[in-house]
């Protein structure tokens, strides 16, 4: 099995290692941006699913040491996939101080669903719109002011291949690791129905659940009937979890 | 998993019942909510002109993945980057030959002129230094050329195309679609194949393709092939046609490896490793600009100098090896020539000899040695001669009696028989498994033993 938890997790030291999460829809040039920023030559290929395994890679920017980690490329989180569950779990247990999203420009609707999915479970977000080059040359414009107010989080464009936008994007980085830049994440509103089960399943668990874990995503998850995410939340802190109560809570709302 | 972890799945097992009755219905909801949202996003934010430039990629795929102009066009490419390949590479080996021997013939004056002992330049010169001569001679062209090609095809997005050309027929076979993205990692390197079948989900599936990933030719066993068939099937026909015949042989090789795969995944499936195979989806992902000096350097650097290196760390010990073996004598007869006499009556069987046999043996830790060993073990067992182009070694493989068939055999045990030792590792690795590691080795060698006797004693009771 993949070790979730084998990096550092959020610490109080001042000279640490911030690690940061690459995610992204499989193609989208995630790897040249690993490159880019890292020095490293990992090989990219023009392929879907070339990155099987994390790479791991580090970098300095303004004194601070960083550790960037390149998640599989998925198109969704939901877990249906070897894939998809290594990139959700490092994203949501393994909490790196940041999760840098890789987007397509040429096909911002599709990449956009993989980020409304992590904005339901991190705040600590930036976005990569990358292959803006080949958008242009498509005659495909995107206003990355407007999506980042859109979004609520910071968003950078970037043509990583030509290494266009990649000294700002560090510094937008450096930024969020330095809190100088507070996220307002955008939330996805279901439907009315399904909106009034997930608040009041998120409310009677909120007591029970750790208090780094996003507790809407985790009733969303329950509500699917996706139960491995509490695989992780009893084996990271509950060994004396009270599980008799969460069962009762959640029976309780759901009646 | 833990028990830990069953317990807290058990809670939830007991509050199910209790859940909206239609999950696919809520994760539907959920689904649509997030995509409702995305387009909401997108809307404001992108704007498109021209649009009628992506309908020209459009029609490109359409022709690529066309029904019937799919598969013509996969075996074009493959046969033009080859053919290019061979015809590439005859020249530069030549000069190269003739220059590494010409220092070899400098070497062998130093030594004399040392007086260093026959034992010392044997395994120093005649061993180490000649089969590197040989990897890098034989070897070193043909990559310098294929890799860059290959990468380009890779680069520019035309591979998933391939795989997507395929699904059809490795649905039909039992296997995963994607298995041909994982086959043609393996035309790369089996043990990177292997490791990519990772990107299968269902282990049943990803058994069938790691067990099937050494029928794609690798890196390593290229260079034997197109040496080969450049000096044995080009030489039937008259010069001009040549690389051509020799480009077909080895393109029909690769075909050959792959329909094994089909037919192996088939069996494997309906006996071994029965199930249904799962779908998938395959995005076919836009057609990238190339960048050409990132190719060269990338293919250069990461896989012909990779490859060579790994060729030459393994050739030059077994270089050594082999020149020891040849000359330790147990009452007149060299080591290697007992133990390729005692091979030898089954490599006649197979249509090849006991040192083909030996020199096969000896390259599990590398495929591409074999070749190298080969020539070395001729050397050694008998008459010395001045090697310096693929004339001579032409000379040196008829003086050993070897006819064409000889060379299809060679070629078809290159494609059929164990997997590297790298590759092996790999897959135990992978599988945690003794057993379908010793499969994985045991299924191929058992498949080669069988096909090279039927073509061998087919081709004696044709010519015959």
């Amino acid at each position: 099995m993949i070790k979730t938890n084998s990096l550092p997790v959020h610490g109080q030291e001042t000279t640490k290692n911030f690690v940061i999460a690459l995610a992204g829809n499989p193609n989208v040039g995630k790897s040249t941006v690993f490159n880019r920023l890292t020095g490293l030559n990992q090989h990219t290929g023009n392929w879907p699913g070339k990155t099987v395994i994390k790479a791991e890679g580090a970098f300095s920017h303004r004194n601070r040491r960083y550790t960037l980690v390149d998640l599989p490329g998925t198109y969704s989180l939901h877990a249906s996939s070897t894939d998809e569950q290594v990139a959700r779990d490092f994203i949501c247990f393994s909490r790196p101080d940041l999760t840098l999203i890789v987007c397509d420009a040429t096909c911002l609707e599709r990449n956009l669903n993989l980020v409304l999915q992590i904005l339901e479970i991190t705040d600590r977000v930036v976005l990569c719109v990358n292959l803006l080059d080949e958008a242009e040359r498509k005659g495909i414009y995107v206003d990355t002011a407007m999506l980042s107010q859109q979004l609520g989080i910071p968003v950078v464009g970037t043509a990583a291949r030509s290494g266009r936008g990649l000294t700002r994007l560090k510094d937008v980085l450096d930024d969020m690791v330095a809190g100088k830049i507070v996220t307002t994440p955008r939330q996805v509103v279901y439907d009315p129905e399904l909106e009034t089960s997930i608040n009041e399943l998120e409310e009677r668990l909120t007591p029970y659940l750790p208090d780094w874990i996003n507790s809407r995503w985790v009733a969303l998850r329950i509500l699917e009937r996706d139960y491995s995410i509490l695989d992780h939340i009893t084996c990271t802190r509950l060994g004396s979890y009270p599980r008799q109560v969460v069962k009762e809570e959640v029976a309780l709302c759901l009646t | 998993m833990s028990n830990i972890n069953n317990q807290g799945v058990s809670v939830l097992r007991d509050i199910e019942p209790l859940l909206p009755g239609n999950v696919a219905n809520i994760r539907d909801r959920i689904v649509s909510g997030i995509y409702r949202q995305a387009e909401d996003i997108s809307v404001q934010v992108v704007r498109t002109e021209n649009p009628h430039q992506i309908g020209l990629e459009a029609r490109l795929d359409s022709i690529l993945t066309s029904r019937w102009l799919g598969f013509p066009i996969m075996l074009l490419l493959l046969t033009l980057v080859l053919w290019i390949t061979i015809t590439g590479a005859n020249y530069p080996s030549q000069l190269l030959a003739s220059g590494l021997f010409r220092i070899e013939g400098q070497f062998l004056n130093l030594f004399v002129a040392w007086g260093a002992p026959d034992w010392l330049t044997g395994v120093l010169i005649l061993g180490m230094y000649r089969s590197l001569a040989w990897v890098v001679s034989v070897m070193l062209p043909p990559m310098a050329i294929f890799f860059p090609l290959f990468t380009l095809l890779e680069d520019l997005g035309y591979l998933p195309r391939v795989a997507f050309n395929m699904d059809n027929l490795f649905r039909r076979a039992g296997a995963h679609g994607k298995q041909c993205l994982t086959m043609c990692m393996g035309f790369g390197c089996n043990a990177a194949g292997v490791t990519s079948c990772r990107i299968i989900d269902s282990p049943r599936e990803r058994l069938i393709a790691i067990l099937t990933n050494t029928f794609s030719i690798c890196n390593g066993r290229f260079p034997t092939l197109i040496a080969l068939a450049t000096i044995f099937m080009g030489t039937l026909v008259a010069r001009a046609y040549s690389s051509m015949l020799a480009t077909l042989v080895v393109v029909g090789i690769i075909m050959a490896g792959i329909l094994t795969t089909l037919l192996v995944s088939y069996f494997l499936s309906r006996t071994l490793l029965r199930g249904v195979s799962s779908f998938f989806v395959l995005e076919l992902p836009p057609f990238r600009k190339p960048q050409l000096g990132q190719i060269l350097i990338r293919s250069l650097l990461d896989r012909t100098l990779f490859v060579l290196w790994r060729a030459v760390v393994i050739a030059v010990p077994a270089g050594a090896l082999t020149w020891i073996l040849a000359n330790s004598f147990v009452a007149d007869t060299s080591i290697f020539a007992l133990i390729a006499g005692w091979l030898d009556p089954m490599g006649q069987l197979m249509g090849m000899d006991g040192i083909i046999l030996i020199a096969f043996l000896l390259g599990l830790p590398a495929n591409e040695i074999v070749l190298p060993i080969l020539i070395m073990g001729y050397l050694s067992a008998g008459t010395m001669l001045e090697l310096d182009s693929l004339n001579a070694l032409r000379t040196l493989l008829l003086d050993h009696g070897w006819t064409w068939i000889t060379a299809l055999c060679v070629m078809l045990f290159s494609l059929l028989h164990f997997p590297c030792g790298t590759t092996l590792y790999t897959i135990f690795q992978e599988t945690r498994s003794v057993r379908w590691t010793l499969i994985a080795a045991l299924l191929p060698l058992a498949l080669g033993i069988l096909v090279t006797l039927l073509v061998n004693q087919g081709a004696q009771l044709i010519l015959r």
